[in-house]
């Protein structure tokens, strides 16, 4: 037999959630909630796996290929289980100006792993300007965001995460 | 001369404790001026908005007051107002701070704008990477819905106003005002042609007003102060002041609430603001407004960083993005970051800007390393062309100014720094070696 997508509990919690996230729209839009109820779907799971897919598709009236469409597009849905901690590190503009790509370089000899590779633990990724360039360089750990990263810093902050 | 240091109005209070509370915001006059918007006829509010000559800072700077009064008055569908807090243009880095430290000046804004165009739904789009920014204003409109700010009526008045927050998810398109209509309804961020315009055909296909986050945050002040002496802050075609975000190789970069008087150079070397470049290097480059304004060179610094003042330069005054390049920092290494950017974002619907934006990438990274030839040199210039023409600036083939803003970079810089990717060229190699980045580059 399948294991069933949600436990109880989360079942109850995503519920509630859509039926919020419906109340903000007219009635006859519900596919507008698309882009929060993936939201929701990856905040449970931790990513959006095909079931709860077509899933969120059901509850929005709409089908499972334009949330596949939707989830696809956006860079923050996980389409596929990540590791533990995703890292995105900015090597825009602002942020290379201060370092950003000797930054990446480090982290990528410090994790074992070049920027687009995932382990068990960490998927390192580069990623576009986080509004922070005058704070350079920074990086986002799932959705924390950290700045003004010095070597020191940086250490501290994945040294000790959990 | 340099211009005078001014009373910031939409930076004032972002040290003060609790600065982000209703309580607050109150305690300093938050929300006195929506009572007085409220109790003029809606048409007169826009009429104030229009004489204050406040324009839009999301980037195309956009007279706000004009922009409302193209929603049609006598439509039997709903309007909505969508707030762009998008905020991914590189090298801007504003509004963020006003949601995270003000985020009811904009909701003061929110409600005085929704009164003059009759809108009952508002929704603020978020870039999905602002977690923390979108907290505090989730809390805000929380404050906002229990004061009777938001609700069923408007500080007593019989006008309902509903405001909800959406986040998106990663994608710089979804600033673009259509794309980021789209991703409201639920889709992925693909622009849509133009005409019909937002105001007239927007979301769900009803009227709808796009501003950016810090427009909004400005409107308060109108009220408050009077729209002529907004005006007057500014100059004759442009009200009030800006925030500008300073970044790159400059000793205090920040973002700074300016006058529109003020120039590049009091920017970089004010004492109230960045301070100067470290170790006595020289600025070679300054980016005025977002990755995608045409790049200025030193002797252009003089001028106000204003939307009228850049015109003539061929450039922009965008999203209030100023981004400055020391001597020692490489033009096409920067502009790859920057090109290569552009072809990541690109959504992909139109063929220029699909194939364009990562050839241009391509080219760059040979010319960077040493590979190219004088011929690759004209092929980028071309490629840029076949995007979009340059000047002046708005000559896009494509859906979207996505396409322009690609292509704005490589023209401006070749146009000026020709000599450096030349020397790449002939010397068959980068002339900076593995040090590209400048003062600051060497990370430690
Ligand atoms: C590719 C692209 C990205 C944009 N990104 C943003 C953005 O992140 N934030 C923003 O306010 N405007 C952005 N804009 C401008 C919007 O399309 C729109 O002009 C603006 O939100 C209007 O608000 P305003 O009149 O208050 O400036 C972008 C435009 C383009 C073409
Ligand atoms: S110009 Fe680029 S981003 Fe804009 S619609 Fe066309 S392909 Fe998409
Ligand atoms: S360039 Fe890195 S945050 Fe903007």
């Amino acid at each position: 037999m399948n294991t069933p997508l949600f436990t109880p509990d989360e079942q109850k919690k995503f519920d509630a959630e859509i039926a919020e996230l419906l109340s903000h729209y007219p009635a006859d839009r519900k596919s507008a909630a698309m882009l929060p109820a993936l939201r929701a779907l990856q905040a449970i799971k931790g990513w959006c796996p095909p079931e709860g897919l077509a899933l969120v598709a059901e509850r929005l009236g709409t089908t499972r290929e334009r949330a596949y469409e939707v989830a696809s597009f956006y860079v923050m849905y996980h389409l596929k289980k990540p590791g533990k901690y995703t890292v995105d590190v900015c090597t825009n503009l602002s942020c290379s100006l201060w370092g950003a790509e000797k930054m990446l370089a480090y982290l990528e000899q410090k994790l074992g792993l070049k920027a687009g590779e995932a382990n068990e633990r960490f998927f390192l990724r580069e990623t576009e300007c986080l509004a922070s360039c005058g704070t350079a360089p920074c990086l986002q750990i799932n959705e924390d965001h950290h700045e003004s990263l010095t070597r020191a810093k940086l250490d501290a902050l994945i040294d000790k995460l959990p | 001369m340099a211009a005078p240091v001014i009373e910031p109005l939409i930076s004032k209070y972002w040290g003060s404790p609790q600065s982000w509370t209703l309580d607050a915001y109150r305690k300093r006059g938050g929300y006195e001026g929506l009572k007085k918007a409220l109790e003029m006829a809606p048409a007169a509010v826009i009429d104030e908005v229009k004489k204050s000559n406040l324009r839009g800072r999301g980037g195309a700077g956009f007279p706000t007051g004009l922009k409302w009064s193209f929603v049609p008055k006598d439509s039997p569908k709903p309007k909505y107002l969508a707030v762009n807090g998008d905020e991914s243009e590189p090298g801007t880095f504003k509004d963020r701070y006003i949601l995270e430290l003000d985020p009811h000046m904009m909701l003061e804004g929110i409600a005085i704008a929704a009164w003059a165009l009759g809108v009952h739904t508002c929704y603020v789009y978020l870039r999905g990477e602002f977690k923390f920014p979108a907290e505090r204003c989730q809390a805000a409109i929380d404050e906002a819905y229990k004061a009777g700010i938001f609700g069923k009526k408007v500080l007593g008045k019989d006008f309902e106003l509903n405001c909800y927050l959406v986040r998106g998810a990663g994608a710089y398109i979804c600033g673009e005002e259509t794309a980021l209509l789209e991703s409201l309804e639920g889709k992925k961020g693909w622009p849509r042609l133009k005409p019909p315009f937002p105001a007239v055909v927007g979301l769900f296909g009803c009227p709808t007003v796009v501003n950016n986050v810090e427009t909004l945050a400005s409107v308060p002040h109108v009220f408050a102060m009077g729209p002529e002496k907004y005006a007057k802050l500014g100059t004759d075609k442009s009200g009030g002041t800006r925030l500008v975000c300073l970044s790159g190789t400059v000793n205090r970069p920040g973002v700074y609430e300016c006058s529109m008087h003020t120039t590049f150079n009091d920017l970089i070397f004010g004492d109230a603001y960045g301070r100067g470049l470290p170790n006595g290097r020289k600025v070679k480059a300054v980016i005025p407004g977002g990755s995608s304004a045409p790049v200025l060179s030193p002797h252009e610094l003089g001028t106000a960083m204003e939307f009228e003042a850049l015109k003539p330069l061929q450039s922009m005054a965008g999203s209030g993005g100023v981004i400055v390049m020391d001597d020692r920092t490489c033009m096409v290494r920067s502009l790859w970051r920057v090109a290569r950017f552009y072809a990541e974002e690109s959504c992909g619907q139109c063929t220029p800007c699909r194939e364009g934006t990562p050839w241009q990438t391509r080219l760059l990274r040979k010319i960077e390393e040493g590979r190219a030839d004088m011929e690759d040199l004209e092929l980028l210039s071309n490629v840029a062309t076949s995007i979009a023409p340059y000047p002046p600036i708005g000559l896009g083939n494509t859906i979207c100014a996505l396409g322009d803003a690609a292509a704005l970079p490589t023209h401006s810089f070749l146009m000026r720094f020709r000599a450096e990717f030349e020397a790449h060229i002939h010397e068959k190699r980068c002339p900076f070696g593995d040090k590209p980045w400048g003062e600051f580059g060497e990370w430690s």
